[in-house]
């Protein structure tokens, strides 16, 4: 019952200081309402991989299927939240949250009912009709969520969409971004540079090693939810897994927890 | 009322009393030389025949037409040039290089083209501010972050939806810059030609007060003529771009 079917990923970049290899021979299945977080250092490939999910990148080897059909493009099955947001400025709020749903064929009175429940569950009602330079860091990527939730996808597909925020609105939307995974029981690949914030989120954590992007170990998390990015348990899971790291391959765990 | 408007008006009532005082100084020949009264004198008499009317209206209508083709032809071409490699590598290049050719040059061509007649003053006025909006707007979308894009279509949306949804908009700070620096052009444009070539119009009544010596029509004129400029430029450009830079969130200039 997979999800999402990685098979066999590799890519490469022609880059103008010769080829790089971003990820090489990356198979891994994301089980149906499964929470999977990709874990590495900066450059490691993550980005790569998920924009590779998304459609919105080809791999040089390999294929992705999601729900057993190969990925050849974007699509709203496949919602993206972007570690910038990438929110249009020139609309609402709200008008951003519908801005995928005429697309799926959606009349106007469901768009704005659609939008309005989504944005409920991001707990932004009351910011529906404000322009988005107007929000906080966090209220924006609750929006980014709301709109990618909005298109209702087979997967979600989160690039670092926390890394940008203050340590208050990190936790609170580690919390917040649990409950709702809860609620509707999607399917979600989340990538990150922070080892806590994985396992915090992650039914199952990658790590996922620099140069070229190779799957290196692979963790199942047994703690109970909800978790708090705080908690004793997410902490000391994080040392070890850091420190098993750090241990096989000499890597500083600093250099997985900051990327 | 702010102190730099209180110096403002300071300043421009000192500069009208030490010019009709060098008027009155008979320093130079008072038809030369008029003071500013003389050219209040002459523009109420203009406006009382109502000679300035028409002449405005008729090469506001000019501009107005050739202005509104250049917009409709040069966003279009903007965006898909920032789009379309191919269409960047070949008309970009004729772009690129028209860019270097005043607009009063393509006049002898459109004369012989067209004759001595609007269509030609509009061909000048469309070529003049064509190019400087196909170079704003295509500018302005390549700057458009690319993750707007990838966005959009990770929610399914490309072809026409994309550019009408995304990149029109997303472009829209851009193509204002465009429309300003176009209009800007197209008036410029239309004022060469209009001196040029005999016809109704600002130019032309400019031209006709050197023809009869009169100095005062020529100095009247020229304020007309800086008058529109600015107050498209202020009132409805810099109205536009405030609204903009309110709903965007951009800092205000
Ligand atoms: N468009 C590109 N052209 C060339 N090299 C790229 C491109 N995109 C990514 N890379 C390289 O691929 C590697 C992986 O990048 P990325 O997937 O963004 O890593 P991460 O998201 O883990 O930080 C990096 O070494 C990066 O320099
Ligand atoms: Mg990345």
């Amino acid at each position: 019952m997979s999800k999402l079917s990685i098979q066999g990923i590799s890519k490469r970049f022609d880059g103008t200081r010769g080829e790089v290899w971003a990820l090489k021979d990356v198979s891994l299945e994301i089980h149906k309402g499964e929470f999977l977080v990709i874990v590495g250092p900066s450059g490691c490939g993550k980005s790569t991989l998920l924009n590779i999910v998304a459609g919105l990148e080809k791999p040089t080897e390999g294929t992705v299927l999601a729900d057993n059909k190969k990925v050849k493009k974007p699509g709203p099955d496949r919602s993206v939240v972007f570690q910038d947001g990438a929110l249009f400025p020139w609309l609402s709020v709200q008008k951003n949250v519908e801005f995928g749903l005429r697309r799926i064929g959606l009349a106007p009175k469901e768009r704005t009912e659609r939008a309005a429940h989504y944005l409920g569950m991001v707990q932004l009602t009351q910011f529906k009709d404000n322009y988005i330079h107007e929000l906080s860091g966090g209220m924006r990527q609750r929006v980014a969520i709301a709109r990618a939730l909005a298109v209702e996808p087979q997967v979600l597909l989160m690039d670092e969409p926390f890394s940008a925020l203050d340590a208050m609105t990190w936790e609170s939307l580690c919390e917040d971004l649990q409950q709702i995974w809860q609620r509707i029981n999607t399917t979600i690949m989340f990538v990150t540079h922070n080892v806590r914030e994985a396992i915090c989120l992650g039914d199952r954590v990658i790590v996922l090693s620099a140069r070229p992007g190779r799957i290196h170990a692979e963790f199942n998390i047994e703690i109970p939810r909800p978790r708090h990015i705080d908690d004793g348990d997410v902490a000391r899971l994080a040392q070890q897994i850091s420190r098993a790291i750090k241990g096989e391959h000499g890597h500083h765990p600093e250099e997985l927890l900051y990327g | 009322m702010d102190k730099s408007w209180v110096r403002r008006i300071i300043f421009v009532v000192g500069l009208l009393l030490l010019w009709q005082l060098i008027a009155m100084s008979g320093l130079w020949n008072k038809t030369l030389f008029p003071g500013p009264l003389q050219v209040i004198q002459r523009l109420s008499a203009m406006v009382s025949d109502g000679s300035i009317f028409i002449a405005t209206l008729v090469s506001l209508k000019r501009v107005l037409l050739g202005y509104g083709m250049a917009l409709a032809v040069g966003i279009p071409l903007g965006i898909l040039m920032a789009r379309r490699d191919w269409l960047e590598q070949t008309l970009g290049m004729i772009v690129s290089g028209l860019q270097a050719l005043p607009s009063i040059c393509w006049l002898p061509l459109a004369l012989l083209w067209f004759g001595l007649n609007d269509t030609a003053i509009l061909f000048v006025v469309v070529m003049g501010s064509m190019v400087s909006i196909i170079v704003a707007v295509t500018d302005g979308v390549k700057n458009i972050p690319p993750t707007y894009v990838r966005a959009a279509r990770t929610m399914g949306t490309w072809r026409l939806p994309l550019y009408t949804e995304v990149l029109l908009p997303a472009s829209l700070p851009s193509i204002l810059i465009g429309a300003k620096l176009g209009w800007g052009y197209a008036w410029r444009a239309l004022m060469s030609g209009e001196l040029l070539f005999v016809s109704l119009g600002l130019g032309h009544t400019l031209m006709m007060g050197r023809e009869l010596a009169d100095m005062s029509q020529v100095i009247a004129v020229m304020l007309i003529i800086m008058a529109i400029g600015l107050t498209a430029d202020r009132a409805v450009f810099g109205t536009i771009e405030n609204r903009f830079r309110q709903r965007w969130g951009l800092a205000k200039t």
